[in-house]
C-alpha cells in the first residue's frame, strides 16, 4: 500500500480515543454489574465483560501504536479468562451441591 | 493475505469517505457484487437441501429394500416440496409454559450459523467469484468459530421448551457437539500445518499445484498454471501419507458427530429422549431445525472436500479445465467462464454427492452408540489420535528439514508406529483387568454417575 | 501528501453501530434478572466486540473471540445455569438492596475517572503508525513464537495454567473421583 494512501486512511479514521471511551463504558458497566448482582454466575459474566473491555483497549493500542504487545496480551487474557471460568464454575457447582443455593448473600460461611 | 490489504474492500472501509461522491460507483459495485455472491452461495444451499432430503429418503429406502417416496412428481422428487408446503400450513403450536421469546428464537439461531459458514467455501478458483468471501484470511478459523456457535440453537431449544426430554436431549446434543469439535479442530490444525495458510482458497489451490503456494490475490485468474500436472495424489488426505489420511478420517468421524447424524446421534433417540430438543417444535419451526440439520450436512461435507479432497479440483489436473487447444475454436472469455462456472463446480458437486451418500450409507449401516460410549469415543479415541497426529506431522516437517524429505518423513512414520506399538502392548497387558472393571461396575452410566446428568428443569423454589 | 478530507469512512459508521450495540447489550445484560437472557446478551455483546476487533484489523483475535468466548466460555455458562436450574429469576428478598444506588454511583465515579484519564493529553499516537498487517495470523504467530520476543515463556506458562484449570475444575465439580 503506498504511503499517501496510508496517510489519507489515517486522517479519516476513527480516533483512538473513541475506542478507549467505548472500552471505559463497557468496563464501568461490568463493574456496576459485579456490584449490584447477587447471582455469582452473572457476576462472573460481568467480570468477562470487564476483561473484554480491557481487550478492546489492548487491541486498539496495538493497532494505533503499531505494536504487537497488545495482541499478545489479549491472547493471554483470553486464556486466563477460560481458566478462570472453568475453575469458578466448578466451585459454584460444588457450592450448589452442598447448599442448594448460590446466592452470594447466603454464602457467608467463611466470614469470621 | 494481500487479497485484503490494499484491495477494494480495504479501501472502501478505511480510505474512502462515504460523503465523497467520487467513489460511490465503486462502492456500490462492490456491494452489488457481494450481494450476488451471497445470493449464489445461499441459493445453492437452499435449493440443494430439498434434493438432499429426497436423496436421503430414496437411497435409504433402497438400502433397506423399500421404495421410499415415489408418488409426488417424477420418482417422488417433488416430495420435499410437498412436505415443505404441508409444514408451512400446519398449525404452529407453542406450548404454554415455554420461554416464549427464546423458544421462537431458537430455530433461527440453529439455522443462521449454518448458512453463514457458506461464506468461505470456494466453489471455483476465481478470486472474485470463487466464494462468498474468497479472500478472507482467517477462512478456516471463521468456519471453526461459526461451528462453535451452532450449539446455541440446540441449547436454547432444549431449555426454552420447558420439557425434561427436551432439556436432556439439548444438553446431550450440545455436549456431543462440543466434544467432537475438538477432534474437528485438531484435524483442521493438521491441514494448517501442511499448508501454512488459513485462507480456504489457498488451501484448495495448494492441493492443485506443485511447488510453492501461489498468491491468490493479485492474479487475474484463469486456471492455476501448474494444476495440469497435479491430481488426487496431491490432495491432503494423501499428504504426509499416513498422517493426512488419519486427519481426514478423524475429520470424517467428527463431522458425523458434529452434525448429530444418525449413528453418532444423540439428540434424537426415540427410546431415550423422544425427539430430543425439538420435541416441542412443530410446523415451520420444526422445518427450520430440519433444514438446518441437512444444510449442516452439506456444509461439513464441503469443508471436508475443501480441506482434504481437493475442493473444486478434478482428480486429474487435466480434467479441471477445458484443454488449451480449444482456444483455437472458442473465445478466451468463454473458456474462462466455462472453467469457472461449469467445470469447477461440477467436480465440487461430484465430491459433495459422494460424501453425502457416505453419510446416508453410515445411517443405514451402523447402530447408534450409547451416550457414554459416544463421549468416551470422542474424548479417549478421537481427541488423542488427532493430537498425536498433529504432533507427528510437525515432527515429520521438522525431520524433513534436517534429514531430507523421504528419510525425515519415514522417521516420523517410524515414531508413529512405535507409539502405536507401545499402546498396543499396554492395552494387551491391561486387557483382562479393564474388562473385569467394566463388568463389576454397573453398565448404565446413569446408575453409575448421577451427577453426569442434569437435575430436572424448573423446580419451583420453595419460598 | 494529498490534502485529506476528514470525511466519514465506512469504518466510522461500523464503529458507531457496533459500539452502540455493544454498550446496549452490556446494559441489558446487567439489567436482566433472568440469568439465561443475561448470558445471551453477553454473547451478543461479545459478537459486537469481535466486529470491533475486525475493524481494528485484528483478524485472528476476532475469530478467537468468537471461538473461545462465545463458543466455549458462554456455552459453559449456559450449561451451568441450566444444570443448577437458575433459569428462573430470583425473587428472594435482597438484603443488600441499599448497595445498589451506591454501586451505580461508584460506577459513575469510576467512569469519570477513566474518562478523565482517556481524555487527558496522553502522548497521542501518530496516526501514520497504524499497521494494518499486525493482526493477521502470520504476524501474531511470528511474534508469539519468536525467541527474541518476551512472549514465548508466558505462552508456555499459559498452557500449564490451562492444564491446572482443567484438573482443578474436574476435582471441584466431580462428586466422587
Amino acid at each position: 500500500m503506498p504511503e499517501s494512501q496510508a496517510v489519507t486512511a489515517a486522517a479519516a479514521a476513527v480516533p483512538l480515543s473513541w475506542y478507549l471511551m467505548l472500552s471505559a463504558v463497557l468496563f464501568t458497566i461490568g463493574v456496576v454489574g459485579v456490584l449490584i448482582k447477587r447471582n455469582p454466575i452473572v457476576i462472573f459474566m460481568c467480570i468477562e465483560l470487564m476483561l473484554n473491555s480491557v481487550n478492546v483497549t489492548f487491541i486498539a493500542f496495538a493497532r494505533y501504536l503499531g505494536d504487537t504487545g497488545g495482541l499478545m496480551f489479549t491472547i493471554f487474557v483470553m486464556a486466563v479468562a477460560a481458566a478462570e471460568v472453568a475453575v469458578g464454575l466448578g466451585i459454584l457447582i460444588s457450592i450448589f451441591r452442598s447448599r442448594e443455593n448460590i446466592n452470594v448473600d447466603e454464602i457467608n460461611i467463611m466470614q469470621g | 493475505m494481500d487479497a485484503i490489504f490494499g484491495s477494494e474492500i480495504w479501501k472502501q472501509l478505511f480510505v474512502y469517505s462515504v460523503t465523497d461522491p467520487a467513489h460511490h460507483i465503486e462502492v456500490w459495485a462492490h456491494v452489488v457484487r457481494s450481494l450476488l455472491r451471497i445470493g449464489i452461495g445461499l441459493g445453492f444451499i437452499l435449493t440443494i437441501v430439498p434434493g438432499l432430503i429426497w436423496l436421503e429418503r430414496r437411497l435409504l429406502s433402497w438400502m433397506q429394500g423399500r421404495l421410499g417416496p415415489n408418488r409426488v412428481g417424477w420418482q417422488g422428487l417433488a416430495q420435499p416440496i410437498a412436505d415443505g408446503i404441508k409444514l408451512f400450513f400446519k398449525e404452529d403450536i407453542i406450548p404454554t409454559n415455554v420461554d416464549r421469546s427464546l423458544y421462537i428464537l431458537a430455530p433461527g439461531v440453529a439455522l443462521a450459523p449454518v448458512l453463514m459458514s457458506v461464506a468461505v467455501l470456494p466453489w471455483n478458483g476465481s478470486p472474485d467469484w470463487g466464494a462468498v468471501a474468497p479472500g478472507l484470511n482467517i477462512g478456516i478459523l471463521f468456519l471453526l468459530a461459526i461451528a462453535s456457535i451452532e450449539v446455541y440453537g440446540v441449547i436454547l431449544a432444549g431449555w426454552s421448551s420447558n420439557n425434561k426430554y427436551s432439556l436432556l436431549g439439548g444438553l446431550r446434543a450440545s455436549s456431543q457437539v462440543i466434544s467432537y469439535e475438538l477432534g474437528m479442530g485438531l484435524s483442521i490444525i493438521a491441514v494448517l500445518l501442511m499448508t501454512g495458510t488459513l485462507a480456504t482458497q489457498s488451501i484448495v489451490g495448494e492441493q492443485g499445484i506443485i511447488g510453492d503456494p501461489i498468491n491468490i490475490g493479485n492474479t487475474a485468474y484463469t486456471v492455476y498454471p501448474h494444476s495440469l500436472n497435479s491430481g488426487f495424489w496431491h490432495w491432503h488426505f494423501l499428504a504426509f501419507f499416513p498422517f493426512g489420511l488419519v486427519a481426514a478420517v478423524v475429520y470424517l468421524i467428527s463431522m458425523v458427530a458434529e452434525t448429530n447424524r444418525a449413528r453418532l446421534a444423540l439428540r434424537e433417540a426415540d427410546t431415550e429422549v423422544e425427539a430430543g430438543f425439538h420435541t416441542e417444535y412443530s410446523s415451520m419451526k420444526f422445518a427450520m431445525f430440519f433444514m438446518g440439520e441437512y444444510a449442516n450436512m452439506l456444509i461439513v461435507s464441503a469443508i471436508a472436500i475443501t480441506l482434504f479432497f481437493g475442493g473444486w479440483l478434478a482428480p486429474w489436473g487435466a480434467l479441471s479445465q477445458i484443454p488449451a487447444s480449444a482456444g483455437a475454436y472458442l473465445p478466451a472469455w468463454l473458456i474462462n467462464t466455462l472453467n469457472m462456472a461449469v467445470i469447477a463446480p461440477f467436480w465440487f458437486g461430484i465430491k459433495l454427492f459422494l460424501l453425502i451418500c457416505f453419510f446416508i450409507w453410515l445411517r443405514a449401516t451402523l447402530p447408534r452408540l450409547r451416550y457414554d460410549m459416544l463421549m468416551k469415543f470422542g474424548w479417549k479415541g478421537i481427541l488423542p489420535i488427532g493430537l498425536v497426529n498433529v504432533v507427528l506431522i510437525a515432527l515429520s516437517m521438522a525431520l524433513q528439514q534436517s534429514f531430507g524429505r523421504l528419510r525425515g518423513h519415514l522417521m516420523a512414520v517410524a515414531v508413529g508406529l512405535g507409539i502405536c506399538f507401545v499402546l498396543f502392548v499396554i492395552k494387551m497387558a491391561t486387557y483382562r483387568k479393564r474388562r473385569l472393571d467394566t463388568e463389576t461396575t454397573t453398565i448404565s452410566p446413569i446408575r453409575r454417575e448421577p451427577a453426569a446428568l442434569p437435575v430436572p428443569a424448573r423446580r419451583t423454589r420453595e419460598v | 501528501m494529498p490534502p485529506t478530507s476528514p470525511g466519514v469512512t465506512g469504518e466510522m459508521i461500523l464503529f458507531i453501530i457496533f459500539g452502540a450495540a455493544a454498550i446496549a447489550t452490556a446494559l441489558v445484560m446487567v439489567l436482566q434478572t433472568n440469568p439465561v437472557r443475561s448470558a445471551l446478551f453477553l454473547v451478543l455483546n461479545l459478537f459486537c466486540v469481535a466486529v470491533l476487533y475486525l475493524l481494528l484489523n485484528a483478524w485472528f483475535l476476532a475469530a478467537v473471540q468468537v471461538l473461545v468466548y462465545t463458543g466455549a466460555i458462554m456455552v459453559l455458562f449456559l450449561f451451568v445455569i441450566m444444570l443448577l436450574n437458575l433459569g428462573t429469576p430470583d425473587r428472594e428478598a435482597d438484603r443488600l438492596r441499599p448497595q445498589q444506588p451506591i454501586a451505580v454511583l461508584s460506577g459513575l465515579v469510576l467512569a469519570l475517572i477513566i474518562g478523565g484519564v482517556v481524555l487527558s493529553p496522553l502522548p497521542n499516537p501518530s496516526p501514520t503508525l497504524r499497521d494494518d498487517r499486525l493482526g493477521t495470523v502470520e504476524a501474531i504467530g511470528r511474534n508469539l513464537f519468536d525467541p527474541a520476543q518476551p512472549w514465548l515463556f508466558p505462552f508456555e506458562v499459559t498452557s500449564i495454567l490451562l492444564l491446572i484449570a482443567v484438573i482443578g475444575s474436574v476435582v471441584l465439580a466431580k462428586r466422587r473421583l
